[in-house]
This record gives C-alpha cells, structure tokens and sequence, in this order.
C-alpha cells in the first residue's frame, strides 16, 4: 500500500527543515503511524478503524544571555515544514533558557533514510476477525459472550539533526486480548497476546485459555480480605514493573521525592531492593522484543531532552543483582549529577538467572494462597514507598496444596512493587507478556511469575 | 468571537469530498469530522523552563455504518483526495468485520440541524498567549512559593487546548464548533529532616475558559498561592491518622472525582451493556435498575448536562449530529437515566440519543463519552460548608483530589486527598497524614446525609479521562457542593503499605 498521496517523503521532509533552519542548530522528527484496530463486545464486532498520522516537530536552538534556548513545534498532517521552523525558532528567540541544553549528536546515519514509512491495514487481522466468527458462534452456544480489541500499528521514525545523523526506525505493534464472561455476569477471565505482525497469532489459543480459567470458576469459594500468599502472573508482574520504571525518573530522585531519593540527599543507586538476583533491564536488542535503538522524543521533560535526539540506547539494567543500578538522566542531567544518561527504551524485562518454571509451576510450589489473573486501575498513593492501590480484574483462584480448587470474588490491594521485589519468595522463567493496564504504554514486555507470601489484599471488591 | 485562522484550508471541500464518495458507494449514513486541535504544555520545575510542546493535529475521519457494520477510516491529510479516498477504506472496514458479525448495527435517529456556529465562552484563546508569557506567569507564581519558608521545590504547568471540530453527515447536520479550555497547576514539596516529605498541589480546576482564568477570572490565585506553603507546612508536620469510621466532609474539589468515578462512568449505557467490558470494564448500575435501584440517599440528584457554561465536555452538538442536552442520571436518590450515544440508544430502544459521543481525535472513531456529571446543590440556601463541618462530632474535612482508583464495575473505590483536616466537636482541629478513604458506591452515595447549598457548588474536573480502544482520552467537568457522608472507612496508608 502506498503512502497518502499529499504527504511528502518523510525523508525529505528532514533535510528540508534542516535546510530551512537558520538557528544555532536544528532537530527535525517526522513520526509516521499507520494502524488497524477492530474492536468487540457482545458477541459481536462494535468499532474498527484504519487510519493514517504523521507529525513532524523541529526543535531549533536558540541563545538568551549566553545561555541555551530550545524552541519546539510540532503539527500533523502535511506539513510546511519551513514555516514549522520559523515558528520553533521564533519560540527559541523569546524563550527562557533552558537546563537541558547539550551538544547535538551527529554521526550515525542510516541507509534506509530514503525509505517510505511502513505501513499496515485491516488485512492483517483477516484471520482474527475470520476466527472471531466462530468463537461467537461457541460462546452464544456456551452462555458466555466475548469482548476484546485486535490492533496492528507500524510507526515509523525519522530524525536528523543539523550535525548530519539520520535515522530511520520502523516499529511493528500487535495485540490480542479477549475477556470471556458468563451470560449470568458472575464469572469472567482474560487472555491476551503481543505480536508484531499476527503471523503467530489464532483466537482459538486464547479461547482454550479462557475456558480453562472460566471452569476453575464453576466452583466459587470465599476468601476474606487480609494477607495473603499470592502468585502473580507474567502479566500481572508486568503491570508493576512498568510503574516502577515510570518512577525510575533521576532529577524527581536526586530532588529527594521519590522512593529512589536517599534520605538526606542524592539517589539509592546501589541500593540492594532484593534479596534475590532479580534484574530489570531494557535493551533495544532483546530477542523477540526488538525496539527503536536510538531516542526520539518530541518534547524534553525532567529526564528525557530533545537536545539528546539520535542518542545510542544501549543495554540498560534499572536493576541488577537486585540492586538499584540505574535511573533515568538526560545528558545534562546526568552530567550535573555524576550519573550515565539512560533514556526511556521501548522495552522492559524482569528476570532472575536460573529460575524455572510457569504460573501453573508456582501454583503448585504453593501450598495455600490466591492466583491473581491481572491487575488494573493501578494508581500511586504513596510516592515515598511508590505504594500503589488497583484492583484484581477477570479472575482470582484460590490455591490449595498445589492446585487451583475454586474462584474467589476479587480485591482491592495497596503494594508497592518496590517491597514486591524484596518480598518475593518464588520467581518462575520470563516469558512475553502483556500487561493488563499499561500494555498501551509499554507493549513489549516479558516478565516471569512471581509468588508473595504476605500480598495485601486491603479490601473485597464485589466486581465480578 | 471572531473565528479562528485554522490549517484546515477549504474545509466545506473536504467534507463534500469524504461524503459525496460515500453516497456514490451506496452508503446512507456517514458522518465526518475535520479537525483542528492545538495543545500547549508549558512545565517548570524550580521556577526554571523544563519543557515545552506545542503541537497542533489536523485530520479527517470518516464512519459509515454499511451493510449493518461500521467502519471508519481517516487521515492526516487534508487533501479532498485523501478525504474522498477515505469512503472506499471505510466502506471496506465494514465489509471485513461483517464476516464476523451477528446482529446489524444501528443508530437512534436524529433530526438534522442544518448549519450550526458555536464557540465556548472565553476572551482570550489560551494558545495564542505567546509561550513567554506562559513562562512568565509561572515563573513568578514558583517564585512566590519558593520563597515562602518551609517550601524546597515548586514544579509548575499550564496545559492549553483550543480545538476547532467540523461535523457533517448525510443527514443535513453542518457544524463549526470551536472551544478551549486550560488548566494551570502547581506542585510545592516540602521535605523535613528525617527524608520524608509532604507535596501540595493547588487545586484550581480546569476549565472551559481562556487565559483570563489566568488573570483571576473564576479562580483567587492569589488567595490560594498565599495559603499553601502554610498548608504544606502544617501536613509535613501532621499526626498519621488513625483508621476507622468517619464521618466525611467532602469538599467539591475531592468530591467531582468520586463523582465521576462511581457515578459518571457507572451510568455509561455502553459500559452497562458490556461494550467496554474488554477494557473500561462494565457496570453495577444495570438497565434493569433503571427507576429503581437505590444508588443514594434521597438527597442525591445527579445530571448529566453537555450545556454547562465553561464545563470541558460542553459543545453544541456532539460527534454523532445529535444536539447537546441535559438529563437526570440519579433523581431522589434512585438511578433515573443513562448517559448515550446514537448505537447504545438504538440497542436501548430508545427513540435519541441524549448527545453523549466523542472522539478525541480526528483519526479516532466516537464512542459514547461522558457528559458534565454535576451533583446538584440543596435547594434555596442549604448549608454552608462551615454548617456540614459543625454537625460531626469525629470526622475529616476532605479537599483536593489526588489518588484514584475504582474497579470494573463501578463498585470499589479508594480515594485520596491534597488535605485531610481533622473534625473534632463541629470545628477544624489540624491536618493528618497518611490518610485514604474507601467505599462501595451505593453504601457511599446512601450515606449522603446533607448536600451542601449553592454557595458551596463548584464546577471541577479533568482534561484526561480515559476510556476505549485504541485509547481516547476526554475533558469532562464535574459539579459537586460539600457533602456529609456519614462512616466512611479510612485507612492509613502507611499501615496499608505495611510500615
């Protein structure tokens, strides 16, 4: 399929806002996002869309007193990028100074520059919509009714600057997820799947899941509120750890208000968080999990600066050995604070060396507790512990010497994934998973299962 | 208001292109959109620029509901080729979902209303106050907090969003549709000796207004910029709490939260009916409730109202053609009506929808978003917030919104606050820690023994209510006076994260 016929080359948009700055330096991103979706409910299918975006930003850097400015514009659509330009700039001439100023990167330049943006349309959820028919079809006969959302984005990235790096990223995205619920609304489970281009992908995979979980439901049992040994699967682990690593930020820390400040002043890099040799990375390169190898951001923030487009991301461990290895700075940032800059990669991965085994392997190392099927509406309430409140969502099993013996009604917990990850007293093998709440902001992520012993349930909650 | 110089070029083009296409592919019930949304950021930490963005999204996005589907296809480009292509991809969309559908989707009829103009109230469009003036502006309010004792960091932000809408459909309904909105907030943290620390966040709602809101206009900055330090000060010294029951007085600020939580996404009729159950999740408030289930004490009246002067989801028509209205939600207590849009009305055998759809872009299909959900103040002078406070004997005063959580249907909630005073004997007695309340929505809202009078009554709100696939984010304000909640349970969160 071919691009949208008013929009330019993405390429050629770079060199010709590049050509067009007049500043101290320039920075030109164009981001291409092509994307089909078909959504569910009810048996049947409700809303779809294929639609294409571009946006194209300059930053252009300016001067005030002898000190950096940056001026940002960015619109979509088709872009006169010339006038984007004069509009960054005359922003960067009457704009404050600014304390993320860097050296532009320049070097690296890709061959595949030239090249068109990827794209994608409703033909490659052909066989899901195909399946979705028939699974229909067995859950009216089952008295159970489907909902759930099929989606297939590629973005494509293109970012130069005015010391000449060029780079091209395109980044395939995919999704299944389907929530089967009883007729009666008492029971429901959820099973989802991430993917770069569905080829691995069949709705009857998922369905098999969800009929397993929903026949643990036929025997409801009750569990009160309290303490209780807890065995969180992938997708659960993964909801935590994206927060966590939404609270990696090095400035909020250094600043002295986040659960990484030391008291009394500075960061706990090289703090030990747990006992066990639990590593959190993010590598551009994992297998499986591949991500853009460089940073593009349209806007600087407190740890992530548009003056560090083009950066090199590199293997990063957050965690390693269960210790606090690493946060997040901006060029600037770290070099104010003595740290390595570490940007925000498109991936996240929590593993322990050695460890084995599935979540149906932890539920039987475990003599009595609950099975959590996913988290949501995860929320901060404490950012000095980073203590988060949410919910258990599609499923809570209760656990009897080994084996799941019924369904339980589901909670309210309040946690922190930081004391989790000291308190953890099993961890399975990683594997990709999909997290329930946050898979929109983070959607390649591979966690293992992790069961807690003393996980607080705070509260009943009567959602089924 | 003079219209807006826009980049959407010969809009009327576009829209004849994108839907003279459709009715030459036989399609007899399209709608499109051509859309201009600009949105400013402007953020300091310490009273330093830490970021800026500005950034303006155009696009057209076309639905046709063919052949008993819907599809919907859009584009950034706004070329009447693009536009016009677009009716073929849409077309194509409903055809390949078809193979998989069971029962035909259909819309609730709408009349059509020709040519409608319509702009927000403001004076002045927030995206043209020029970034340094927006950095100005902070700057010095920063300063001022900086400078009070007690205070270690300040970080600083206004949002901006001023959008122009373009509706058209086969039907005959035509509407130019332009509104703004801002919302500045300011963060100051105090931290003592021991490493701990305290933040306090102002708590100035967003609005539907211009720079002016800025200014003074709806909002006392300067009493409030005057007051926090102080209030930071005293939290950062104040006892943790001790968890129980209690009674509650919840002031607007914390209370349009709770509001928007448990009842305004509970009487979403697609969120009932088990559309967004993937996701969103679904409700308690079921259809067969309507007119009898008991969702709060009798003094509990709730509208849903797209009409609201200066309300973030006000608009003239909505994404669906229909005429923006307002309608009861809770009347006496009982649940009296749902918040729809055109497909969710069809499926309810109802003859309208009550104008309750949104996209929040134009590359994104609507769906059924919510309305302003205000709860209505006692009627003639009703109780001030000093009367609510002197009738609880042990209590909290609870303001300012801050954590937020509640689950797929609707029932369990857990909130927390920017200020929990102490309420001993009818009077404020000093701030707590640490503090969190939890509740069931009905055992909450029929706990409701007074609502306070209009003078307690405040429009607040959020710019970023989330809901559907692929996410959408909405603005969307929400009324409230104080209220008297009689025993609600608090918890500590210190005890709650085990410390």
């Amino acid at each position: 399929m071919s691009p949208p016929g008013g929009l330019a080359p993405p390429g050629d948009v770079v060199e010709a806002g590049l050509a067009a700055s007049r500043g101290a330096g320039c920075v030109v991103l164009v981001h291409d996002r092509s994307e089909a979706d078909v959504r569910f409910a009810v048996n049947r299918t409700t809303t779809n869309g294929v639609r294409r975006a571009r946006t194209v930003t300059v930053a252009t850097l300016g001067e005030v007193d002898g000190r950096a400015t940056l001026g940002v514009a960015s619109r979509s659509g088709a872009v006169d990028v010339t006038d984007l330009v004069r509009a960054a700039e005359a922003v960067a001439a009457a704009s404050a100074p600014v304390d993320d100023a860097a050296p532009l990167l320049g070097g690296t330049v890709d061959g595949d520059f030239g090249e068109a943006p990827g794209t994608t349309d409703l033909s490659v959820l052909a066989d899901v919509v195909a399946g979705l028919g028939g699974a229909f079809d067995r859950a009216e006969a089952a008295n159970r009714v489907l909902a759930g959302f099929a989606t297939h984005e590629v973005e494509t990235t293109h970012v130069g600057t005015s010391e000449g790096l060029r780079r091209r990223h395109v980044q395939p995205t995919g999704s299944l997820e389907v929530v089967a619920r009883t007729a009666d609304g008492t029971g429901s489970a959820w099973a989802s799947v991430g993917t770069a281009d569905f080829a691995d992908v069949t709705t009857e995979a998922l369905e098999a899941e969800l009929d397993r979980r929903l026949a643990w439901g036929a025997r409801r049992v009750e569990v009160p509120a309290g303490r209780h040994a807890v065995v969180l699967p992938p997708s659960a682990v993964a909801d935590l750890m994206v927060y966590l690593w939404t609270a990696l930020g090095g400035q909020d820390a250094e600043d002295g208000h986040t659960v990484f400040s030391r008291p009394g002043g500075g960061t706990r890099v090289g703090d030990e968080l747990s006992g066990r040799a639990l590593q959190l990375r993010s590598d551009p390169a994992e297998p499986g999990l591949a991500c853009a190898p460089f940073l593009a951001t349209s806007s600087s923030s407190a740890n992530v600066s548009a003056f560090d487009n083009g950066l090199a991301h590199e293997r990063t461990a957050w965690i390693d050995g269960g210790r606090l290895e690493r946060l997040l700075y901006h060029r600037a940032g770290a070099a104010r604070h003595g740290a390595r800059a570490a940007s925000p990669i498109g991936n996240l991965v929590l593993e322990e060396p050695g460890a084995a085994g599935t979540t149906e392997d932890l539920v039987s190392r475990t003599e009595r507790g609950l099975l959590v099927t996913c988290l949501w509406y995860i929320r901060e309430v404490d950012p000095a512990t980073l203590l988060l409140t949410g919910l258990t969502r599609d499923g809570v099993y209760r656990i009897e010497d080994g084996e799941v013996t019924g369904a339980v009604t589901n909670f309210r917990f309040n946690e922190s994934p930081v004391d989790l990850l000291g308190r953890a007293a099993d961890v399975g093998a990683t594997v990709r998973t999909l997290g329930r709440e946050f898979s929109e902001v983070l959607n390649r992520t591979a966690m293992p299962p992790v069961r807690v012993d003393d996980f607080n349930m705070s509260t009943v909650s009567p959602a089924s | 208001m003079a219209p807006r110089d826009t980049a959407l070029g010969d809009v009327d083009a576009v829209v004849a292109a994108a839907l003279g296409a459709a009715e030459r592919l036989g399609v007899r019930e399209a709608s499109v959109r051509v859309e201009e949304i600009r949105e400013q950021v402007v953020a300091l930490r310490d009273g330093s620029l830490e970021a800026a963005r500005d950034r303006t999204e155009v696009g057209v996005g076309l639905r046709v509901v063919h052949g008993g589907s819907v599809g919907f296809a859009a584009t950034a480009d706004l070329s009447t080729d693009a536009a016009a292509s677009l009716a073929a991809q849409a077309v194509e969309a409903a055809r390949v979902v078809a193979s998989a559908q069971r029962r035909p989707v259909e819309l609730a009829p709408e009349p059509p209303h020709g040519t409608v103009t319509w702009t927000s109230p403001h004076r002045v469009d927030p995206v043209d106050v020029p970034q340094a003036d927006k950095v100005a502006r902070l700057e010095a309010w920063s300063r001022r907090l900086l400078d009070a004792p007690g205070v270690d960091h300040v970080a600083a932000a206004v949002q901006a969003v001023s959008e122009t809408k373009v509706y058209g459909d086969l039907a005959g309904t035509h509407a130019t549709q332009r509104r703004v909105r801002v919302h500045p907030h300011l963060v100051a943290t105090a931290l003592d000796d021991a490493g701990g620390f305290e933040t306090m966040r102002t708590v100035a709602p967003p609005v539907g207004r211009g720079w002016e809101y800025l200014d003074g206009e709806g909002w006392d900055w300067d009493a409030e910029l005057d007051r926090l330090p102080e209030q930071l000060a005293e939290k950062l010294a104040s006892p943790s709490v001790e968890p129980g029951r209690y009674d509650l007085v919840i002031d607007p600020t914390n209370l349009w939260l709770t509001i928007h939580e448990s009842i305004g996404h509970a009487t979403e009729l697609d969120r009932a009916l088990g559309y967004e159950a993937a996701y969103a999740g679904t409700s308690f408030a079921t259809p067969d409730g309507l007119g009898s289930l008991a969702y709060g004490s009798d003094v509990v009246h709730v509208v849903g109202d797209r009409t609201q002067e200066h309300g973030l989801a006000t608009v003239a028509i909505d994404d669906e053609g229909v005429e923006a209205q307002s309608f009861d939600l809770i009347r006496d207590g009982v649940l009296a009506g749902y918040q729809l849009d055109r497909a969710t009305a069809a499926v309810a055998g109802r003859d309208r929808s009550n104008g309750c759809a949104f996209a929040d872009s134009p590359l994104h299909v609507p769906i059924q978003r919510m309305a302003n959900v205000s709860l209505q103040p006692a009627p003639g002078d009703g109780p001030s917030t000093e009367e609510l406070i002197g009738g609880v004997e042990r209590g909290l005063y609870v303001v300012g919104d801050r954590s937020w959580s509640i689950d797929m249907q609707r029932y369990n909630f857990q909130f927390t606050a920017q200020r929990f005073y102490r309420i001993e004997r009818g009077r404020l007695v000093g701030q707590l820690r640490d503090t969190a309340y939890q509740g069931t929505t009905t055992e909450f809202w029929g706990s409701v023994e007074a609502v306070g009078g209009r003078s307690t009554y405040l429009l607040c709100g959020a710019f970023n209510c989330g809901k559907g696939q692929p996410g959408q984010v909405a603005p969307v304000s929400h009324g409230a006076p104080s209220v008297l909640v009689r025993g609600v349970n608090v918890l500590n969160t210190k005890a709650e994260g085990g410390r």
